[in-house]
């Protein structure tokens, strides 16, 4: 989507359109504030739109996307552009020039969402919305509560008699095939990096065999499995063979307080391993569950979410780091562990073992756009013109990228004001 | 508003093939509006006839017969000189459309479907017919000062931030200098990479700052009284700190203690105070505040097994950084996080991470005074989250710190000195460690566990309500809108909302002074702050036919309205939210806004067309919150999912704005039942207004009395609550509430 509404003075970039460049975005807008809004996304909402639940509230996310969308469309100060990446950036604090750089969609603004292409193409995809655990066609709308509301063509995956079937299919001349990458160029007083992050890599720790089994899957896809909107409808099924798992494991820490991976600690992952326990639960109220931890990082006023688990006499917490999970004939893994407080060494066997893997901050370009990082690759706020909001400032929680994500628009309107 | 209508029927995304499009635009005819049809009105041509109109005809009320109001919002929004009417046939009817089956035939289905659709373009005419424009409420000047109260670092933070956004900021403190806890530390944790070290406190810089600027006006050793008004135009009275004062806020007097105190047989709390509602003149005005109160040391006296108090040398972590201040810490100090033993492993009442961190920054304070010091820190969970973990590296780099999971059992005097027993250690083996002092990780407990603190002068009482969901802390229910509490106006930072490290806390003060700001902006546009920000409507009263019967004064879930002696309300506009929940509250039907009324939806409910001579075509209201249970309809009809075709489904801003007498409107135009859908309620509310669903279910019980005294049965009415996710559901749950309509038989009222 691209909004093609003349460039005005003194406005801020949000770069990210995640939970944190929405916040960022709406707080300024919401003061009279002028924004551009990019995201590399064909859609807003960036992780959170991919989480079943958030904690401890075990509330569904689209819940506040949905306000923050309805807020969106009722504020003209806002120019959303999605699919949209940062170039380049020139200029300093006060007047940035910053080249963006859009892909195509391949569907226009007469999208009205009625689905007649992808009903006549034949042609699908790894679903990379739910971490490939199942197929879409190439066209598609990227998930139900999708914003902006319009469909998204991956040319590259379809055949010619598939993208002649689509162009015929449509009604409202909304396929444009012909469409190219464009650039565009936009003057600003501030940038707020808003960059988000990524899972880290599973495969990284050599010692976990992430892709050996279909029984060994990350937290993230564990919230598609658990989602109503995900590849299996909501139920927490092994992929693969969609058994149903009668038992599973935790591995805290998964590349997190790891000198070879991650060193800092990722924030969310205890909450959110015990929140996903609670979607276990729902399921699978009898199920064993073991969870391999260093320390229960449940602080304040997630004590009372972390008291409820301890009194499932089902699950069992070993305080020690994974070192191995074997893959079983039968489906199954067995973890390798060592408890640190007893010193014995534990082997447990589980239908589904759920790596709890960290936050790497999504900003891989920095240095060629002018951003100064940490050593980790977390954005600084280098000074009064480059701000940074949410996960691309430091592993966080939603309620604290929002905070982060208020104040940064606070930092974007004392730079236009000056 | 002098309005002229026109109907636009979308024939789009598949409505022309299902639905008989003629037959909806006589419907538009019947009530005198002229209908067009166009195959995308979404689409720039579509849209273009509807600005000819505009433009030739004098069309301002555009009645769009198209796709859910959620979608193509911006696009039909047409200028403020219009108002723009949707029905929802695409997602409401089409998409969701009933399937043929073995029982019901393709016309059956068809007859059925399209009843629907109608009913939709008469009540989207009914409401054309009834809506106005919003004039945006203006107060007269809308004053730009922030007050922000605490000077604190969050205080000092939300002070100069603003002060830097151009605003002149107004900063009390209680105590008689600025800095607040910070003064007293010794060094503070890192703020920035590699975060492995220790600073310097920064804390005078931070002083100086504000205090040379001018925009900052600072008053030490005062309090605030109270604060009247509303935001833009909020009415504070100071006090100097640690005095009574007769403009202190009054305490919350509910309408059943009133009655007893003017029975006589209860106190007057507030005898000796002024009034609520009494102005002082000699009050500050400011147009926002930042409530950053911050908090005091948690009690730790319950552990007694730990000696605190008892015990020399057992001290807390705050006593210990008033030590390090002041000199040499002892050489062989025990930190002790999880006071349980074999109880429990949490950490300190009010603790969060702050105390694990605090613990590590002491430790070295041991090692820095002591060339051989040891200093122990002994917890059952280390939470260093984020980058913290970095600096928790470096204390295990540290060679006289030890840091063990434990479990403390106990703390002992020995000799001179003190013994820690623990098990269950990282060393396999219970330590008995000999020590010459034992710090104690305290929590951080919020001012607003003590007292209100903020003192409102609100007819609700002085303090923000239901804090005991947040263990006292003055924070918000959601995840996504931190900021959101259920004072307008009033943003709260710091360790009073949170017990934080400084980083956060610096964002967080930051965050708040921008609410606070756009609170100002907002209430000077005369439009509502979040959720419904920007909206321009406001509650108007007919104060004539008021009975003074509070319910709106009591149910407002941000406070807004206050009363006069009588009890008659005292709207405060910039504190509302427009959610409606007086407008539902309200008996006599005295409160609405201009495009959202009890006419307004009372004439859409009695639009329907309820047949009044076939069982099987039974007719039910469905009143859908528009912010979750709505977007969850709409999604379930992306899926294709079958919603009930008996049912007519008004969306509505909040569950709490359903006034009963839309139900009784419903049951006495003969139909069967009414369902309200909203947002679950409890301790985990979801409702965007705090209250309105949990209200609505209350109203609810009630109406039920009222109709089984007319003889209609009280099952006829349900509220049922549907998350936003629950589209795979919502259906279901619909069909369960006309099943259970099905046994109760048609409305006996019907056709009279």
């Amino acid at each position: 989507m691209t909004d093609e509404r003349s460039a005005p003075a003194g406005a801020v970039l949000v770069v990210g359109g995640g939970i944190s460049g929405l916040t960022t975005a709406l707080e300024a807008a919401e003061v009279g504030q002028e924004v551009f809004l990019v995201e590399k996304n064909p859609y807003l909402g960036g992780r959170v739109a991919q989480l079943n639940q958030y904690f401890p509230k075990l509330c569904p996310p689209s819940c506040g996307l949905e306000i923050n969308y309805q807020r969106l469309k009722n504020n003209r100060k806002i120019r959303v552009h999605t699919m949209t990446e940062v170039k380049s950036v020139s200029g300093g604090p006060g007047n940035y020039k910053v080249t963006l750089l859009s892909r195509p969609r391949y569907i226009n603004s007469n999208c009205t969402c009625c689905g007649a292409c992808s009903d006549a193409c034949q042609d699908e995809i790894d679903n990379p919305f739910n971490f490939g655990m199942d197929k879409v066609k190439a066209v598609r709308k990227v998930h139900d509560h999708a914003f902006p509301a319009r469909y998204v063509l991956d040319k590259a995956a379809c055949s010619q008699s598939s993208l002649d079937a689509i162009l015929a299919a449509c009604k409202y001349d909304a396929i444009d095939l012909n469409m190219q990458e464009r650039e565009m160029t936009v003057e600003v007083s501030s940038i707020v990096w808003a960059t988000g992050w990524n899972p880290y890599d599973p495969t990284k720790m050599e010692n976990l065999k992430f892709g050996s089994s279909p029984a060994i899957i990350t937290n993230m896809m564990m919230e598609r499995l658990a989602s109503s909107s995900g590849p299996t409808g909501g139920k927490i099924l092994r992929p693969g063979d969609n058994a149903e798992p009668a038992s599973f494991a935790f591995v805290q820490c998964a590349g997190s307080r790891d000198e070879n991976h991650l060193e800092y600690c990722s924030y969310i992952c205890c909450m959110a391993s015990m929140k996903q326990i609670n979607y276990i639960r729902a399921q699978y109220p009898e199920a064993p569950i073991t969870v391999f931890y260093i320390d229960l990082r449940t602080p304040g006023k997630y004590e009372k979410f972390r008291e409820k688990l301890m009194a499932d006499e089902k699950i069992t917490w070993i305080k020690g780091k994974v070192a191995d999970i074997i893959a079983e004939s039968d489906g199954s893994v067995t973890l390798v562990a060592e408890n640190a407080v007893s010193g014995d060494k534990v082997k447990t066997k589980v239908d589904l073992a759920i790596l709890a893997t960290g936050m790497q901050p999504a900003l891989d370009q920095a240095k060629a756009l002018g951003v100064d990082t940490d050593a980790n690759g977390f954005v600084l706020s280098q000074d009064e013109g480059m701000i940074s909001a949410g996960c691309a400032k430091k592993a966080s929680d939603v309620v604290t990228c929002a905070q982060s994500a208020t104040a940064a628009a606070m930092k974007a309107i004392q730079a236009s004001r000056r | 508003m002098d309005k002229k209508y026109g109907v636009y029927i979308c024939t789009g995304c598949g409505i022309g093939e299902a639905l008989d499009v003629d037959g909806l635009s006589a419907i538009a005819q019947e009530n005198g509006m002229t209908a067009k049809t166009h195959e995308a009105f979404c689409g720039e041509a579509g849209r273009q006839m509807i600005k000819d109109d505009m433009a030739n005809e004098g069309v301002n009320v555009p009645v769009i017969c198209a796709c859910s109001p959620r979608v193509w919002k911006e696009e039909f929004n047409f200028g403020p000189e219009s108002i723009t009417v949707r029905a929802n046939l695409r997602e409401g009817v089409v998409w969701s459309a009933e399937k043929p089956s073995d029982d019901r035939s393709q016309e059956v289905v068809d007859e059925f479907t399209n009843e629907l659709a109608q009913d939709y373009v008469r009540i989207a005419c009914a409401q054309a017919m009834k809506i106005d424009l919003p004039v945006p409420y203006k107060q007269e000047t809308t004053n730009r000062r922030i007050l922000v109260m605490g000077g604190g670092i969050a205080g000092l933070t939300a002070a100069r931030e603003a002060a830097k956004a151009g605003h002149e900021v107004l900063l009390v403190e209680k105590t008689d200098k600025l800095g607040g806890k910070a003064l007293g530390w010794r060094k503070q944790l890192p703020t920035k990479a590699p975060w492995n070290a220790l600073e310097e406190s920064s804390i005078q810089e931070l002083v100086s700052a504000v205090q040379t600027d001018s925009r900052i006006t600072v008053k030490t050793s005062t309090e605030v009284a109270r604060i009247a008004g509303a935001p833009g135009a909020f009415q504070i009275t100071f006090k100097e700190a640690g005095t009574r004062s007769e403009w202190d806020a009054p305490s919350r007097v509910t309408v059943d203690m009133q009655d007893k105190i003017d029975k006589g047989e209860m106190e007057d709390p507030n005898a000796g105070y002024k009034k609520y509602t009494e102005a002082n003149p000699a009050a500050e005005i400011v147009g926002a505040v930042v409530l950053a109160t911050g908090w005091v040391p948690a009690d730790v006296s319950e552990f007694e097994h730990l000696g605190h108090g008892k015990l020399k040398n057992v001290v807390t972590n705050a006593e210990f950084e008033e030590l390090a201040k002041e000199g040499k810490v002892p050489a062989n100090v025990a930190f002790i996080q999880s006071p349980g033993g074999e109880e429990h492993d949490k950490d300190f009442p009010y603790a969060n991470s702050v105390t694990s961190m605090v613990a590590l920054k002491q430790a070295s304070y041991v090692r820095e005074d002591n060339p051989d010091g040891k200093a122990y820190v002994l917890y059952q969970h280390m939470r260093t989250p984020g980058n913290m973990e970095l600096f928790y590296k470096g204390a295990q780099n540290n060679d006289g710190i030890f840091l063990t999971k434990a479990t403390v059992t106990g703390v002992e005097e020995s000799g001179s000195g003190l013994v820690v027993k623990t098990k269950d250690t990282l060393l396999q083996e219970d330590l008995n460690l000999e020590v010459d002092m034992v710090v104690l990780g305290a929590g951080m407990k919020p001012t607003t566990a003590l007292a209100p603190t903020v003192n409102l002068s609100y007819r609700q009482g002085p303090a923000f309500l239901d804090l005991e969901l947040f263990d006292g802390y003055a924070d918000s229910n959601f995840i996504c809108f931190p900021y959101e509490t259920r004072r307008t106006g009033v943003y709260a930072c710091g360790g009073v909302r949170k017990a934080t490290d400084m980083v956060e806390t610096i964002d967080d003060a930051c965050g708040a002074a921008l609410k606070a700001i756009q609170c100002i902006e907002s209430a000077d546009h005369g439009v509502s702050v979040h959720p419904r920000s920007g909206d321009g409507s406001y509650p108007e009263f007919y104060f004539q036919r008021c009975t003074q019967c509070k319910r709106c004064t009591e149910e407002c879930p941000f406070g807004a309205l206050d009363d006069d002696a009588k009890g008659t309300p005292l709207p405060n506009p910039t504190r509302c939210r427009r959610c409606g929940t007086c407008m539902g509250a309200c008996p006599e039907r005295i409160i609405g806004f201009k495009n959202y009324s009890i006419d307004m939806i009372g004439s859409m409910v009695k639009a329907v067309e309820v047949p009044d001579d076939d069982e099987d075509k039974l007719r039910i209201v469905a009143f859908v919150c528009e912010n979750d249970a709505y977007p969850a309809l709409d999604m379930a009809a992306m899926r294709r999912i079958s919603l009930n075709n008996l049912v007519r489904v008004i969306p509505v801003r909040c569950l709490g704005s359903v006034n009963m007498v839309w139900i009784k409107d419903a049951l006495s135009s003969g139909m069967d039942g009414a369902l309200l859908l909203g947002c679950k309620f409890g301790d985990d509310y979801q409702c965007h207004f705090v209250k309105g669903s949990e209200i609505a279910d209350k109203r609810m019980a009630n109406i039920g009395e009222t109709l089984g005294s007319l003889g209609l049965e009280p099952e006829r009415c349900g509220v049922r609550q549907v998350a936003i996710t629950d589209y795979d559901t919502v259906s279901e749950v619909i069909n369960e509430f006309i099943e259970e309509i099905k046994e109760l038989g048609p409305n006996p009222f019907k056709g009279f």
